[in-house]
């Protein structure tokens, strides 16, 4: 019976332990030994079976107990960014090889509070910037619908973990589409939820206006049934977390979306949009009208200066969070060095990768004395006329629809010689990220190679549930999501 | 004008408008971001920044006086202030855990290289 528990979602899962069908042991036993199959994927950094265990047995413990927390022995994984007590954290990046954090992040808390059992670890790019997860510091990962393709990035591991059914499900961290792209490139539903309402206290930072904790998995349900469990205020912990209570995302999964407003941006179907993409999108936007919503044109008239905005303000805080990285407090020093000031540099010479370089540098290029007006300054002004667009589109609309990424996944090492390519195939996800509003991917086709095409649906601020609602209506009249790569 | 090889996004590079930065330019950033570079790694650096701040140009151009600047996203549609919580200590003492991943500590202390004479 065990041999196809990976094919089971999070809430047959949930179902099953629940029931004492299967043991949290077992499960975690069966996906343990699902990851070390299929290694060559890339897609953990870190597994201790003894750690996994121990957590197992103490699921099970509560189970027998009578405890009927929602997500008691569900095994999952978490994107490397977060911070974890039981396993090594290093945001894939050399400069934290081997740090043990003394403490759990708020969101892998409060999901184990829900009852999960952490798997391992999952392979990211370095600091979460990337979109290729091929700037991982220690390495690529391999899209499992073609191993030659990348899975998108940043959280690259959690898509190919749960695309491949390493895992049912596994946490990741958005800040510019790190969530909805290699959800996209995967063939498999993720959601990222407004700024503000998962708290940031134990990612480690790359963006701090901009990072988002969010589920992928399967399906909408699945990434309904997580999210519940990782949003609500974290006053103590979190200073920009939103006093925003928890909610039930698995309440209004099922409601009509007969009427509907589904605005579709007219920027995000430009000459840039391959063919097979478009062709993907346009069938899966007919396949709403068929369940009674209606189409809107909107337009974001500012979708293409995202991009620079974006690569302004995210590099800027990412070169002051990253700061901190000094060989001092934790991580990395280099071995040889002088004075003080040669030991910093040293450091973080040999220990940040090429794109964290390049990304710091710009930060502090355009925080220095002489330039932040020009450039900081005027990108955060630039924000809030983006941010003003989305709230025009939403007169007229309900939730926005379009592609998450212009193309498939490319192929492993494409972008090697020019990072600018991996910015400007961002330009989708980044105006919503920028506005801090809730977005997702679920898979509604196939494109050029059999690889996977997924819909970004984006909600006004707070509009998870209606988001889960419109992925889940459509998941029910499709089988996209449901659909496995060949050999997994 | 040449158009970025990616090209599935027609984004115009227009170099004869762009500042370029130097090669001096790039040793003081690396300097202020603490960043030793080789020579090569600095020739590479100056390249990729250069291409960078032509997708650039763009925003710099948009006319926005008169905009706020908007840095918590959600405070575009309402009031957001950045909670303080009160000055007192509420965390337990933690050193050695929070030292275990130190580079060098002696007696509970962080060591660096000698800063003083």
């Amino acid at each position: 019976m065990s041999a196809d528990l990976h094919d089971l979602g999070v809430a047959q899962l949930a179902r099953k332990l629940a029931a004492k069908e299967v043991s949290a042991e077992e499960a975690a036993r069966h996906f343990l030994a699902r990851g070390a199959a299929h290694a060559s994927l890339g897609a953990y950094l870190a597994t201790d079976e003894e750690a996994t265990l121990a957590q197992a047995r103490a699921a099970d413990a509560r189970i027998a107990a009578g405890d009927t927390a929602p997500l008691l022995g569900v095994p999952i994984a978490h994107k490397d960014v977060f911070v974890t007590k039981d396993f090594p954290s290093t945001a894939g990046s050399k400069m934290l090889e081997d740090y043990r954090s003394p403490f759990d992040a708020t969101v892998v808390r409060q999901l184990a509070e829900a009852g999960t059992v952490t798997l391992g670890k999952l392979n990211c790019d370095e600091f979460a910037m990337g979109s290729s997860n091929e700037n991982s510091a220690f390495k690529p990962v391999q899209n499992p619908w073609d191993t030659s393709r990348v899975p998108g990035g940043s959280s690259g591991g959690s898509a190919v973990a749960v695309a491949a059914r390493i895992a049912p499900a596994a946490t990741g961290t958005d800040t510019g589409g790190s969530i909805r792209q290699p959800a996209s490139f995967c063939g498999i539903t993720g959601i990222k939820p407004t700024y503000g309402r998962a708290s940031r206290y134990g990612m480690i930072a790359y963006a701090s206006s901009l990072d988002q904790a969010g589920p992928m998995a399967r399906s909408a349900q699945d990434c309904a049934l997580l999210l519940s469990a990782i949003c609500g205020p974290d006053p103590d912990r979190d200073s920009t977390s939103l006093d925003v209570p928890a909610q039930d995302f698995g309440r209004d999964l099922e409601g009509s979306i007969e009427g509907m407003r589904i605005g579709v941006p007219k920027e995000f179907f430009g000459e840039g949009l391959a063919h097979d993409v478009r062709t993907a999108i346009d069938a899966a936007l007919k396949q709403y009208q068929a369940l009674g919503a209606k189409l809107v044109e909107i337009s974001l008239p500012r979708t293409e200066l995202a991009i620079p905005v974006y690569y302004i303000i995210a590099p800027a805080e990412a070169s002051s969070n990253l700061s901190r990285f000094d060989g001092v407090k934790f991580g990395y020093r280099a071995r040889q060095y002088g004075d003080l000031l040669d030991m910093y540099k040293k450091t973080r010479a040999e220990g940040f990768g090429d794109e964290v370089k390049r990304r710091i540098m710009i930060g502090t290029y355009v925080l220095s004395h002489g330039y932040y007006d020009a450039y900081y300054l005027q990108a955060q002004k630039i924000r809030r006329m983006i941010a003003d667009d989305f709230q025009q589109a939403f007169k007229s609309c309900d939730v926005i629809a379009g592609p998450v990424a212009p193309t498939v996944a490319w192929k492993l090492g494409e972008h090697a010689s020019d990072p600018v390519a991996d910015y400007l195939a961002d330009i989708f996800t980044l105006p919503g990220s920028l506005a801090g509003l809730p977005g997702m991917s679920v898979p509604c086709g196939f494109g050029a190679g059999g690889m996977p095409v997924g819909l970004q649906l984006i909600g006004n601020y707070f509009a998870e549930a209606k988001l889960l609602n419109a992925a889940h209506r459509f998941q029910q009249a499709t089988d996209f999501h449901l659909r496995k790569p060949e050999g997994f | 004008m040449r158009e970025h090889r990616a090209g599935y996004i027609r984004f115009s590079r227009e170099p004869q408008h762009t500042m370029s930065l130097t090669p001096q330019d790039i040793g003081r950033i690396a300097n202020l971001a603490r960043l030793e570079l080789r020579p090569e790694e600095s020739e590479r650096m100056l390249t990729g920044i250069n291409e960078f701040f032509e997708i650039v140009e763009k925003m710099r151009a948009v006319d926005t006086t008169g905009v706020e600047p908007l840095t918590h996203p959600v405070a575009a549609v309402q009031e957001v202030a950045l909670r303080l919580r009160d000055d007192v200590a509420s965390e337990p003492n933690q050193r050695e855990a929070n030292q275990r991943s130190a580079p060098a500590v002696e007696r509970g202390l962080f060591l660096v290289p000698k800063v003083i004479e």
